[in-house]
């Protein structure tokens, strides 16, 4: 007993940091998937002409925690059918590797969960990639065809999907020469080019695998209302329901941070190394002024008292954080003493900035390719991965290998490391176009004497 | 004592769940208990400081082998499988060969720990708070001392996986 409540305790004294973030992860994320769930609603109904959630809250901004509230009260199903036990586990194993794999993910210099891990990027990705027997299980377990169905092309569709992500990351990880996370992105910062724009058919590559894996639209066969009702969560509700939901959400969010973290600088600034764009540094306080300012002249046209107030509170919330990010920059000026000892926090707090910002952007994409693109279907995703995305990441690997022998014999660096990837990516494209349309010519062909078969019958 | 804990927790788990893939009626219970069995492996090369080993572990076994499994056991035709139990004679000479194995392994035990100066070698422990960079000693030693086996084992790969394709193809 005595030896047992030492090792906790050693336990505890060694790792009281990483589990401290871990539990402010898990209980922090469920609220940050619901606003993107909001966001999401707000930007299609813009999309669509229309206004999106309104009543709760202003502009429905607690709409997440009344939809929150509702599926926590929300009666729990288990068909009878089920197999209870299976039927339990599958959505927590679909959350429980999504939450695992962000803590691989540094979000800025400062925080991350798992400190300096040295498979870092392998890490994530091969954690996240178990979410997929939350989605098999579950749509077994269900015993329903239309979750047996949807959770047979989902996981066909993550497979797939998984190689042609994986050999786009490759190809970052060769620029890179790590697999450590704080490593790829300090390549990153001594390069002075991200490595989107050295690798950029691996960037598109991963970009449409990770909408693929994601099962977003265009791509979310899976739960295609039209034909599978909602694929592997059909007979799910309620709570259950709604950790499928935070799993997908924050597989978003970990697709997005290892985008981020690999092809768009991490938490660098754009164009860290540029003297003449440290203007820059200061337009994160002036975003949150910015909204802050928009938030109290928007206040006089609530309605009530309570929305007004509120209203008034997010704009606080806002110069609180611009003050955050201003302090760093500014305290040098008054005091340049101070410059050395200020310099940890204006990395972990701009990094931090940055990060969550691009995170944003990659997740906004998604959202617009969504509302914009119609579904594809089965034969076609199936084509586009196998035919497609997968020749053109194997070829795109071993032409940047090429490309980095020539950079490194004609000595290039940084920028101009761009003269030898860019004939690069284009002959990766070139390639795979023609593989492509080799394989349609003959599909074409086979198509025809099919159907003169067809009616010679 | 703290790595001992650990070691006990992972390696119960591990040894637990093996037991019950055993024993489960339903194929797909089997398959989530072996899961289990993998993942607490991979637990205890992780609380080796093997964490490339960790990581390859859980790709490769838990995210390639076991999903293949896994759609493998949904998609046959279960009740043929269980009626096939029935008949089966494959317990009694499993448990005959399990029980020889564990008396060679025990002899094994046995015998090197009566030698004087033998024993099995125990390699020191690396510090727990720097992981050696095990990832690049992985591909060090793979892309230079043992350039040959590698290449023959992937070329080997790419055999089986283009015979395999070839084999499907035929059949339609």
């Amino acid at each position: 007993m005595q030896a047992a409540t030492q090792a906790t305790l050693d336990f505890l004294k060694l790792y009281w940091a990483p589990l401290l973030c871990g539990v402010v992860i898990v209980a922090v994320l469920p609220l940050i998937v619901g606003y993107i769930v909001l966001v999401e609603r707000k930007l299609m109904a813009d999309m669509q002409a229309r206004l999106g959630p309104m009543r709760v809250g202003p502009h429905g901004l607690l709409q997440p925690i009344a939809d929150a509230v509702k599926l926590l009260i929300k009666e729990d199903i288990i068909p009878d059918d089920a197999d209870k036990l299976v039927f339990w586990l599958a959505p927590v194993f679909s959350v429980g590797a999504a939450l695992l794999a962000i803590a691989g993910l540094a979000f800025g210099p400062a925080f991350q969960i798992a400190q300096d891990l040295n498979i870092g990027i392998l890490f994530v990705v091969g954690i996240s990639a178990l979410g997929i027997f939350g989605i098999v299980l579950g749509g077994w377990a269900s015993n329903s065809h239309y979750s047996l169905m949807g959770a047979l092309r989902s996981s066909a569709q993550l497979v797939s999907y998984e190689t042609a992500a994986g050999m786009a990351l490759v190809c970052g990880l060769l620029f890179a020469g790590t697999l450590n996370i704080k490593s790829i992105v300090a390549a990153q910062g001594t390069q002075g080019v991200w490595f989107g724009f050295l690798a950029p058919v691996a960037f598109f590559t991963y970009l449409v695998a990770s909408i693929a894996e994601t099962n977003r639209a265009p791509f979310d066969l899976p739960e295609a209302e039209s034909e599978l009702v909602a694929g592997y969560m059909t007979e799910f509700s309620g709570f259950r329901w709604s950790l499928y939901f935070l799993a997908e959400y924050t597989n978003m969010i970990v697709v997005a941070s290892v985008a981020t973290t690999l092809f768009l600088g991490g938490w660098l600034r754009p164009f860290a190394n540029v003297r003449w764009l440290n203007f820059l540094d200061y337009l994160p306080p002036l975003l949150m002024m910015g909204i802050a300012g928009y938030c109290v002249l928007r206040m006089p046209k609530q309605p009530t008292r309570v929305q007004q107030m509120f209203m008034l509170a997010v704009a606080g919330l806002c110069l609180v954080v611009a003050m955050v990010l201003a302090a760093p920059v500014l305290l040098p000026f008054v005091k340049p003493s101070l410059k050395e000892a200020v310099a940890p926090f204006y990395a972990g707090i701009h990094g931090g900035f940055w990060f969550i910002f691009k995170v944003s952007a990659y997740l906004y994409f998604f959202m617009w390719l969504r509302f914009t693109i119609p579904r594809y279907r089965f034969d076609q995703l199936m084509r586009l991965g196998w035919h497609f995305l997968i020749p053109l990441s194997i070829i795109n690997v071993l032409v940047v290998g090429v490309a980095l022998i020539v950079g490194s014999y004609f000595n290039l660096q940084g920028w101009a490391l761009l003269l030898a990837t860019t004939p690069a990516a284009i002959v990766a494209l070139v390639a795979a176009l023609a593989i492509l349309s080799i394989d349609q010519k003959k599909q074409a062909r086979q198509a025809g004497t099919a159907a003169t078969d067809f009616y010679a019958g | 004592m703290l790595d001992k804990v650990i070691f006990y927790f992972f390696a119960g788990i591990a040894v637990g769940s093996a037991a019950l893939m055993v024993t489960r009626r339903n194929a797909v219970h089997s398959a989530i208990f072996l899961i289990a069995t993998l993942l607490a492996t991979a637990g205890i090369f992780l609380q080796l400081r093997a964490e490339f080993i960790f990581i390859v572990q859980i790709i490769l076994y838990v995210g390639g082998i076991m999903v293949l499994f896994i759609f493998v056991i949904m998609l046959v035709n279960l009740d043929v499988a269980l009626l096939q139990i029935k008949f089966a004679r494959q317990k009694w000479v499993a448990l005959v060969v399990t029980l020889a194995l564990t008396a060679q392994v025990g002899l094994l035990f046995w015998t090197t720990g009566k030698m004087p100066g033998q024993g099995f070698p125990i390699l020191t422990a690396a510090p727990v708070n720097r992981l050696p960079p095990n990832a690049e000693a992985v591909a060090k030693s793979l892309f230079s001392s043992y350039l040959l086996p590698f290449e023959i084992a992937s070329v080997l790969l790419l055999v089986a996986m283009i015979g395999a394709v070839v084999m499907a193809k035929k059949r339609t």
